[in-house]
């Protein structure tokens, strides 16, 4: 698609309403942020910029692969710290390589909706990253994507290429400071995990009480190619739509999603969606849902197309507090013969039993709470290099994720 | 001076009155055995102990240590150095064994003890989740190792446990009970309910007691009871006149 293409479709959906998730008024924000200075490595970011990374799990002094950080609109940081990983920021990936264009737009639609539309028809910002050839990576990448001023829409356009055999470990970290009352996010993803490549995918969401997040995901999945996709979410935010698509094009292809969620406010929609689209592919979704406040619908929808696909859902919530809902929406559509699909869905409270057990140890009843509230955050994750691991369970583990 | 006092104790679930005018004391240093058969109140008397709320106390007291605990919380109560394993504990997801041993008591030797019971393998696994009978016995006992309460009680620590095992939940609760030492020098104390007495033959209790319709209907040596028991059932208990 030619670039004056997809402005054109993209213009035409400028006033098109999500399917899902409250809307956006577009106009309430800034599309015009002041540049940010551009440092030459992530360690010369400033301070707020690392703490607040760090928080998200994303630890830019630590040993990684590379890493990318966006400032507003302004990518400050695009490192690669080994040679099997590029990394650019995506308006001079585009620039430099004709060949991104065949990528550019291909698994998210620039008219899906105004907010597709908004980035679509605005200056390209965010990450390319690309695995080569056979090259497997243990240290992550990791990136960063900072709102830092109040009532900004920030724009992020990321593409993600795996090459045939390779590995890939991404972390990315979406945070806003203290200090920024208001904001809107909107992401958009592109991931293109070839031939036998195997990806794992983590972010770490934490943002303001007045920020509304937007994330528009495609991923594709070739012969053999493997995803993990591991998505969390523990802080306040007042509103997040979320409904990432992967096709499993290829034999065999495998496609795992964790998501673990904490509400205690605001309006959080999210889920996966995944079309098996190969034989011998398999999926799997699991979502962990607490709610001390705040209404959490917990999407899942998994389309069998081909005859021995397989597909797993498992959507579970705890509801702790009169003020919040959780809505756990799974789906299977299978449109094939010799499919093997389920789901396990349950909304409930803390069991009393449980909370006795605890408690006949000594525990008091909100140790007990806490304590239960932490081990049902804590997701398995199959497929990530062990540091990474110990991220996800560092900040799922946070001593004040409590019944309260 | 008695550890455990049980004063005219009257207890109900719901609207049903398990326990009747219950008596019993536990001196330091002293395991007590409970027999009698099903529906009898013995794992009510258990579980109003513990202070596990859905029991409701009508009448009676329970002093432990010389301190009034029945209307204190359960939390309070294990504090105060009451430990309960219990029959069917629940699992709790992602919950670790030894997390969960490190919570319970952080100073505890978590390897040595998961060893001790033969555990080790399942130290990384969610406490009794997908846990045979067996081993959410040996994992209660693991509990309680870390624990170390000073009053235990056991709720049929022998039901589904194979020969191979019987002889380490036997010895950890000789332990608990500090049979290994000198019978003055004993302090701990406990209580435990068995249905066939197996286990008895894995440890050394004290004192036994039959229980009917709510009340302890005979008092007197294990060994003893349990052979009235094998030879007349329970009904032979009931016109026993031997009493605490």
């Amino acid at each position: 698609m030619r670039v004056s293409d997809i402005e054109e479709k993209a213009r035409r959906a400028r006033e098109k309403k999500a399917l899902f998730g409250t809307d956006v008024d577009l106009q309430s924000y800034e599309s015009e942020a002041k540049p940010q200075n551009i440092v030459e490595k992530a360690e010369e970011l400033p301070g707020a910029v690392k703490k607040a990374a760090l928080d998200v799990g994303v630890k830019l002094d630590a040993e990684s692969s590379g890493a990318y950080v966006q400032m507003d609109q302004t990518p400050v940081v695009a490192k690669s710290l080994y040679e099997g990983v590029e990394i650019m920021d995506i308006a001079s990936a585009l620039k430099q390589y004709d060949y991104l264009q065949d990528y550019w737009w291909k698994l998210v639609a620039p008219d899906a909706d105004k907010y597709t539309a908004d980035v679509a028809t605005s200056p390209p910002a965010g990450y390319f990253i690309r695995a080569k050839k056979g090259m497997k990576t243990v240290f992550p990448v990791k990136s960063c994507l900072y709102l830092g001023s109040t009532n900004l829409n920030q724009r992020v356009h990321n593409v993600i290429i795996a090459e045939e055999g390779s590995e890939l470990h991404v972390i990315t970290g979406c945070t806003t400071p203290a200090h920024v009352q208001r904001g809107l996010h909107i992401g958009v993803s592109e991931f293109f995990i070839q031939k036998n490549a195997r990806v794992s995918f983590t972010m770490v969401h934490s943002w303001g009480r007045e920020v509304e997040v937007r994330p528009r995901t495609g991923i594709t999945i070739a012969e053999g190619g493997s995803l993990s996709n591991n998505y969390i979410l523990l802080r306040p935010v007042k509103t997040i739509q979320t409904f990432p698509t992967a096709t499993l094009a290829g034999r065999g292809a495998v496609a795992s999603f964790n998501t673990v969620v904490y509400s205690t406010m605001g309006n959080i929609d999210i889920g996966s969606n995944v079309f098996l689209d190969a034989p011998e592919t398999s999926a799997e979704s699991i979502s962990r849902v607490v709610s001390v406040g705040g209404e959490v619908i917990a999407r899942g929808r998994m389309t069998g197309r081909v005859p021995g696909a397989r597909a797993h859902l498992e959507c579970v919530g705890l509801l702790l507090s009169e003020k919040g809902r959780i809505y756990s929406i799974p789906e299977l559509d299978g449109q094939s013969r010799d499919l093997d699909m389920s789901h396990e869905a349950a909304v409930g409270r803390i069991s009393e039993e449980e909370l006795e057990y605890l408690m006949a140890r000594g525990l008091t009843s909100e140790e007990a709470t806490s304590v239960i509230v932490r081990g049902f955050l804590d997701v398995e994750i199959k497929g990530l290099p062990e540091d990474l691991k110990q991220e996800i369970k560092n900040i799922t583990q946070r001593e004040d994720l409590k019944g309260s | 001076m008695w550890l455990l006092e049980i004063v005219d104790l009257s207890a109900s679930i719901g609207n049903k009155q398990v326990l009747k005018n219950f008596n019993l004391k536990i001196g330091s240093g002293e395991t007590h055995a409970l027999f009698g058969p099903n529906g009898t109140g013995k794992t009510t008397l258990l579980n109003v102990i513990a202070g596990i709320p859905r029991y409701k106390v009508d009448g009676g007291r329970i002093v432990f240590k010389g301190k009034d605990i029945t209307n204190m919380s359960m939390d309070e109560r294990a504090r105060l150095g009451i430990g309960m394993a219990f029959q069917r504990p629940p699992a709790i997801r992602g919950l670790r064994l030894k997390d969960l041993i490190r919570i319970i008591n952080p100073k505890a030797d978590v390897l040595a003890i998961l060893n001790r019971m033969d555990f080790a393998a399942f130290a990384e696994r969610d406490v009794n989740r997908g846990f045979s009978g067996g081993e959410v016995k040996r994992s209660e006992m693991v509990q309680l190792l870390a624990q170390q309460p000073d009053f235990v009680m056991l709720d049929e620590p022998d039901s589904g446990v194979d020969l191979e095992n019987i002889k380490l939940i036997g010895d950890a609760i000789n332990s608990l009970t500090q049979k290994d030492k000198r019978p003055s020098s004993r302090t701990k104390s406990g209580i435990i309910i068995t249905h066939f007495g197996h286990i008895l033959e894995y440890m050394k209790a004290d004192r036994a007691h039959v229980m009917l319709g709510g009340s302890i209907v005979c008092s007197g040596n294990p060994g003893e009871i349990l052979a009235q028991i094998k030879r007349s059932g329970y009904e032979g208990c009931a016109g026993c006149v031997c009493q605490t």
